[in-house]
């Protein structure tokens, strides 16, 4: 494989390489999403990962009655947003004092649920929606379906789209006045709890999207979710709270890193691949973290 | 305290009396036995230290494979045996049976002891939020490469050796086998908190920096503690594999959306850092689980996840922490009520 690779056709390397960006640029829109709610309200969501796979099942649902999936997308952010606000609600909203483990174990819990109530609804299958857009080939050997640059596009806007509520909009300013400091934006008039239930909202719908266009680009099913929700956890960990840059270049490493050891390695190998990265991450910063309190001492 | 003699009686004349008035829930009530020394286990760093892992079922599956490893190539070939899927009936003697299976449970366990000191190393400089999703990581890395082993028999499993004895002794051969090693499990914890070693794991829970800057090897306790659960997870892992027959990765060898997350449930059922909490949370819990089971079917892990939800949103003090609160005096806790009087006298 390594011969294969490097040797006898480089051009492969192009088309792993793309492959990186498609799926890297969902895993950005997902762990932009987990950056979000890590920051402003510190809790770490071990059901993102079951939201984006639920925003795939609602797109699939949509499919299944004829309409075309890419139209379901506003459709799946209404739907997944006002379902972050009911789960913030009951849930979130009373763990969000306590310890953080708390969160972490609340947020199984319901990833357990949502894997479980998505099994019964939809069955067990993998899933990927056809677009029905054909592929379009780049030089004589890279295949590129039209679906994947399409998605690209949505992603990047969408992305853009909430940077820039976020900078310009009123209700982005009080979500990061409360990341700053949540008892100094209290004294000021800021409804702290109306902020976190947004962006927990927020954070659901990104996710949705993040789903409908793995629905389209790769495969859904309803036991997925805890992959992706470790693969964001990578991500954020070793990119870091509010670090929009370090969160976009993380995920598409981490696009490439999977592609190449499925390659290299066996496609069985792949999810084991971005568990690994996973684990090097933290130990990285665990490494960091000795050297500092070394220095403090 | 006549409490708890109260409930060691109860529980011995049920681990021994319960599989023969009921001979047809012999194997529920040996899992029930599973999820208490799953949940006391746990508790070890969970609960006492402060160490939440998500991760402890990784020694479960280990213990199991490894078990079977053993039991397998002691006489067959074990790749040409699961390459076959079961083509090759392996017939063993009783005395070559009981060997390996003595070999393999205590192998399993030693194992994950191994293991366990050496992912320590790797783990326990993380703290909080990040042990425990690191060792969530750990458990889906070791279940995905498991998978990817063709030797063990990949994601298609291995069919385990059939016990050589007459078919009506099965289920009770390997509930002893589960009793025996929760007791053991039990009394090991007892044992291990009433030494230095309880003091050392509460203070790592209250403040670790200070227990370091204190002297105590913080580090050495804490690969112990989970070598311990380790050995105790490897063993039953063993015992589980052997009883359900068939072992595969994905649902039975590291059942992680499940037991993974059962056991902490159980623990915070019934009250985490307490030696009785993770029993009575696993008894609790595992009479909703089958009654779930029995009359919801489908909806039983929708049923439970809530149960796990309500548990840590409503009532995170759990069963053990609610009975202290309305009973303090039963407890050992003494409301003084001097304090008034003698406040007056000075």
């Amino acid at each position: 494989m390594f011969e294969l690779l490097f040797v006898s056709a480089p051009i492969m390397n192009v088309q792993l390489l793309l492959e990186g960006i498609f799926i890297g640029s969902v895993f950005a829109l997902s762990a932009y999403g987990l950056a979000l709610i890590w920051g402003v309200m510190n809790v770490k969501n071990l059901a993102q990962g079951d939201f984006v796979i639920m925003g795939g099942y609602c797109a699939f649902a949509v499919y299944q009655l004829g309409i075309h999936p890419l139209f379901a997308i506003p459709v799946v952010i209404v739907f997944m947003f006002c379902f972050g606000w009911i789960v913030y609600k009951l849930i979130i909203k009373r763990v969000i004092d306590h310890d953080m483990f708390v969160s972490l174990l609340a947020t199984f819990g319901l990833s357990l649920l949502l894997q479980q109530l998505l099994n019964l609804v939809f069955g067990p299958e993998v899933q990927t929606l056809d677009s029905q857009y054909g592929v379009f080939l780049l030089g004589d050997f890279v295949t590129v379906p039209k679906i994947k640059i399409i998605s690209l596009v949505i992603a990047a806007a969408f992305a853009t789209a909430v940077v820039i509520f976020m900078k310009r909009s009123r209700m982005g300013q009080a979500i990061r006045a409360t990341a700053q400091d949540a008892r100094a934006a209290r004294v000021l008039g800021i409804d702290t709890d109306q902020v976190y239930a947004f962006t927990f909202a927020l954070n659901a719908a990104i996710c949705g999207v993040a789903g409908v266009l793995v629905s389209m680009i790769w495969s859904i099913q309803p036991f997925y979710g805890i992959i992706f929700s470790l693969r964001t956890f990578a991500i954020v960990t070793a990119a870091g709270l509010g670090n929009l840059p370090g969160v976009i270049g993380m995920s598409f490493v981490l696009g490439w890193f999977e592609q190449y050891a499925g390659v290299l390695a066996g496609a069985e190998w792949q999810i084991a691949a971005s568990v690994f990265v996973l684990i090097g991450v933290l130990v990285w910063r665990q490494i960091q973290a000795r050297r500092h309190r070394q220095v403090v001492r | 305290m006549t409490n708890e003699k109260i409930l060691y009686l109860g529980l011995g004349i049920f681990g021994i009396v319960g599989p023969m008035l009921f001979p047809n829930y012999t194997l529920q009530i040996a899992m029930l036995w599973i999820m208490v020394l799953m949940a006391s286990t746990w508790d070890i760093t969970g609960g006492q230290m402060g160490y939440n892992s998500l991760g402890n079922i990784t020694f479960f599956g280990v213990g199991m494979y490894v078990c079977a490893a053993i039991q397998v190539s002691m006489f067959y070939d074990l790749a040409e045996y699961t390459a076959s899927y079961g083509a090759i009936k392996p017939v063993f003697t009783e005395s070559q049976y009981f060997i390996g299976l003595i070999l393999g449970i205590v192998a399993g366990g030693v194992v994950c002891v191994g293991l366990s000191l050496l992912l320590g190393l790797a783990v326990f400089g993380l703290r909080g939020p990040y042990f425990a999703i690191g060792t969530l990581g750990v458990a889906v890395a070791m279940r995905e490469i498991v998978t990817t082993m063709d030797t063990v028999g990949g994601g298609a499993g291995i069919s385990m050796p059939f016990l050589p004895l007459p078919i009506e002794y099965r289920s009770l051969f390997f509930y002893v086998l589960c009793f025996l090693l929760a007791v053991a499990a039990h009394f090991t914890i007892r044992w291990m908190f009433s030494t230095q070693f309880g003091l050392a794991a509460n203070a790592i829970r209250d403040d670790e920096d200070k227990a370091e800057a204190m002297g105590i090897p913080t580090l050495r306790y804490k690969q112990f503690g989970w070598a311990v659960a380790a050995f105790y997870m490897g063993c039953i892992g063993a015992v589980f594999g052997n009883m359900s027959g068939y072992i595969e990765p994905q649902n039975i060898a590291f059942p992680l959306p499940t037991f993974g997350i059962f056991m902490v449930a159980m623990a915070l059922l019934g009250g985490k850092g307490t030696l009785w909490g993770p029993v009575i949370g696993a008894i609790a819990f595992h009479i909703v689980k089958e009654t779930t089971w029995t009359y919801l079917l489908d909806w039983q892990y929708i049923v439970l996840g809530l149960v796990l939800i309500v548990n840590i949103v409503y009532f995170q003090q759990g069963i053990m922490g609610w009975l202290k609160s309305m009973y303090p005096e039963k407890f050992g806790i003494v409301v003084d009520k001097s304090t008034n009087v003698s406040k007056g006298d000075a």
